[in-house]
């Protein structure tokens, strides 16, 4: 089974451009799997389910879904061996932008859109930094111009990565992008032991969690399960 | 540049030797202000390591970062020589899934091509299949060749795509930056020799298309439909290279068609440009006719219509001052205006 983990802003268009390349590999025979991270609410799961394959969510609730991520993820990826999955995919939202979920040797790959104004590339932080494809979104709204800008933007925070517009509407690109994201001969049997490519910053979750008093004593990260058993995650 | 001299030459030459190397700096919240005779190893020891924890900063990571970056640029300034210059179309399908009855449709250097057709038919959808080089991938199914061959992966990725301009039917701007430093921006990104110079130009040019002007300071969301369309015509008619430019509407902004189009238009290139305007379409060579998602026939333009398209240039003429009079709070008068 290859991994490939997901990530970007709230609502950059990661659901809509992974049903349309989720449905790529469909065609091609692929089995896929996806489990989405999130912090509140998501429906997700639901738009996933449409595309018949297994499907799971895990709400992060008063944690930061990042450090939630990383706390799940060995039980994810034992969780689509089980399910016989070829590829498994995770969507996680971005929603501080000092933490990414991306592991070492996994493949990662960030959603953007081009609405999100000019400065975001350089505030996204760890997420859009090392990420492996970075995948810009909603090019039909705007024009060439501002999107050769907003690429070049990009291109600087992460020269390395591979930049592609997919158009999460019309699929445009998304049979590139599963090209470009499985790896057939790649097989994650474990996480255990791996590392994260950026370390997240402690003091960020146990202040979400809502701490006040000031130290390193109370700095300290809170570890909730997902839970893999039943449909509603 | 090796990774060596890379550490070692101070910032402020660094700067001058690739001006861009400052963006990337700022872009990566490094704080050199101040620092531009030092090395960037020295920089690194000089930073607090409270500053580098604070900013995300992963000095390896950016080391090597601004390395490939420095590559990555330097590749976009060798001279993209294009040597062939065509475009071919293969059928795809109709809407309703049928299949496209033409065999195969070959546009060369030097043709504009007219795309006609009811609207919601699928005209702004050729032109896209055409930018992204379709192969079998879009809703039409079409697969379109460049030069006679199929694109490479990261031909299709390139952030800066110089095969095609396209000057869309959207013409939202989203961002929030002035008319000059969104031109400045762009003129960067397209790796141009004589940045200012450009921009200066395709301001002027810019302000020359739009019926009212504007200034460098505007904010570029703050332009209206027309200047937006003309600002972007005078864009792409002078900043790219592009062998190949594709055309969605010149039609719909007030803006004087004829000079857009004659900006737009040169000799060594591949015009394709949807319209509803008999003007427009009769001026290219041809004209693919749309139905359904679907291309119809392609037609050429005859001696007949051509004459035609004379007959209506003076109408338009006469059309243009009327408006313009209108515009400017003329009366109109049969003597004066018919
Ligand atoms: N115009 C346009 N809209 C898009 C595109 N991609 C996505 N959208 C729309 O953007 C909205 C958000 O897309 P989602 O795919 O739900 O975004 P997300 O990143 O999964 O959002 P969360 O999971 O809630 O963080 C939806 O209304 C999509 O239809 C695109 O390429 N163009
Ligand atoms: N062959 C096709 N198969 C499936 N969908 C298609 C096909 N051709 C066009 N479409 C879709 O039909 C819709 C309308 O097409 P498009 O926007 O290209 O129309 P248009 O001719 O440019 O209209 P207008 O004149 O109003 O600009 C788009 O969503 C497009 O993706
Ligand atoms: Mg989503
Ligand atoms: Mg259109
Ligand atoms: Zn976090
Ligand atoms: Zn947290």
């Amino acid at each position: 089974m290859d991994l490939i983990t997901v990530s970007g802003p709230p609502s950059s268009g990661k659901t809509a451009i992974l049903m349309k390349t989720i449905s790529n590999f469909l065609s091609r025979g692929v089995k896929v799997g996806v489990v989405k991270f999130d912090c509140l609410f998501t429906d997700d799961d639901i738009y996933f389910e449409k595309l018949g394959i297994p499907v799971r969510k895990g709400l992060s609730g008063s944690l930061c879904p990042d450090h939630y991520f990383v706390s799940n993820i060995e039980e994810v990826v034992q969780w689509g061996i089980e399910q016989k999955v070829d590829l498994l995919i995770t969507e996680s939202a971005g929603l501080c932008n000092r933490c990414s979920p991306y592991i070492k040797n996994i493949k990662a790959v960030c959603v953007i859109d081009n609405l999100s104004g000019i400065n975001t590339p350089k505030k996204i932080g760890p997420m859009l930094k090392s990420a492996d494809i970075v995948v810009i979104t909603k090019g039909d709204i705007v024009s060439q111009a501002e999107r050769e800008v907003y690429t070049m933007k990009v291109q600087s925070v992460n020269p390395k990565a591979i930049i592609m517009h997919v158009n999460g509407l019309n699929g445009q690109g998304a049979f590139e992008l599963s090209t470009l994201i499985y790896d057939e001969t790649k097989n994650v049997t474990t996480l255990e032991g791996e590392k994260l490519r950026y370390p997240m910053p402690a003091a960020l979750c146990s202040y979400c969690l809502g701490e006040t008093r000031i130290g390193k004593d109370h700095q300290m990260g809170n570890v909730r399960k997902i839970d893999l058993s039943g449909k509603n995650g | 540049m090796d990774k060596n001299t890379l550490l070692n030459i101070t910032i402020g030459d660094l700067f001058l030797k690739h001006p861009y190397t400052k963006d990337f700096f700022i872009d990566h919240l490094i704080p050199f202000e101040g620092h531009e005779n030092y090395s960037i190893n020295k920089l690194f020891e000089v930073i607090d390591e409270e500053i580098i924890e604070d900013k995300a900063i992963n000095i390896e990571l950016f080391i090597n970062n601004i390395l490939e970056y420095i590559d990555l640029m330097s590749s976009y300034f060798v001279s993209e020589n294009v040597v062939e210059n065509k475009v071919t179309i293969f059928p795809g399908t109709y809407k309703d899934g049928t299949a496209e009855t033409f065999d195969m449709i070959e546009i060369s250097k030097g043709e504009i091509i007219s795309i006609v057709g009811p609207t919601g038919s699928g005209k702004s959808r050729l032109l896209a299949d055409i930018e992204w080089a379709a192969n079998l991938d879009t809703p039409t199914k079409r697969k379109v060749l460049i030069n006679g061959r199929v694109l490479e992966p990261h031909e299709r990725f390139s952030a800066s795509n110089k095969l095609v301009a396209q000057l869309s039917q959207n013409m939202n701007f989203v961002m929030d930056l002035t008319v000059e430093e969104f031109l400045d921006l762009h003129a960067t990104s397209r790796m141009v020799e004589d940045k200012d110079d450009m921009v200066n130009k395709i301001f002027a040019k810019a302000n020359e298309l739009a019926g009212e002007g504007f200034s460098k300071n505007t904010p570029i969301t703050q332009l209206s439909g027309g200047q937006s369309r003309a600002l972007m015509i005078a864009d792409t008619a002078i900043l790219s290279k592009s062998p190949i430019i594709l055309i969605d509407e010149i039609e719909n902004a007030g803006i004087d068609r004829k000079k857009a189009l004659e900006l737009l238009v040169t000799e060594e290139k591949i015009v394709l440009m949807s319209t509803h305007d008999p003007i427009l379409a009769l001026m290219g060579d041809k004209r693919i006719v749309i139905n359904n998602g679907g291309i119809e026939k392609v037609i050429d333009t005859t001696d007949e219509e051509r004459n035609i398209l004379t007959e209506l240039e003076s109408l338009d003429d006469t059309m243009m001052k009327m408006r313009n009079r209108l515009r400017y709070g003329k009366k109109l008068t049969f003597k004066e205006d018919l």
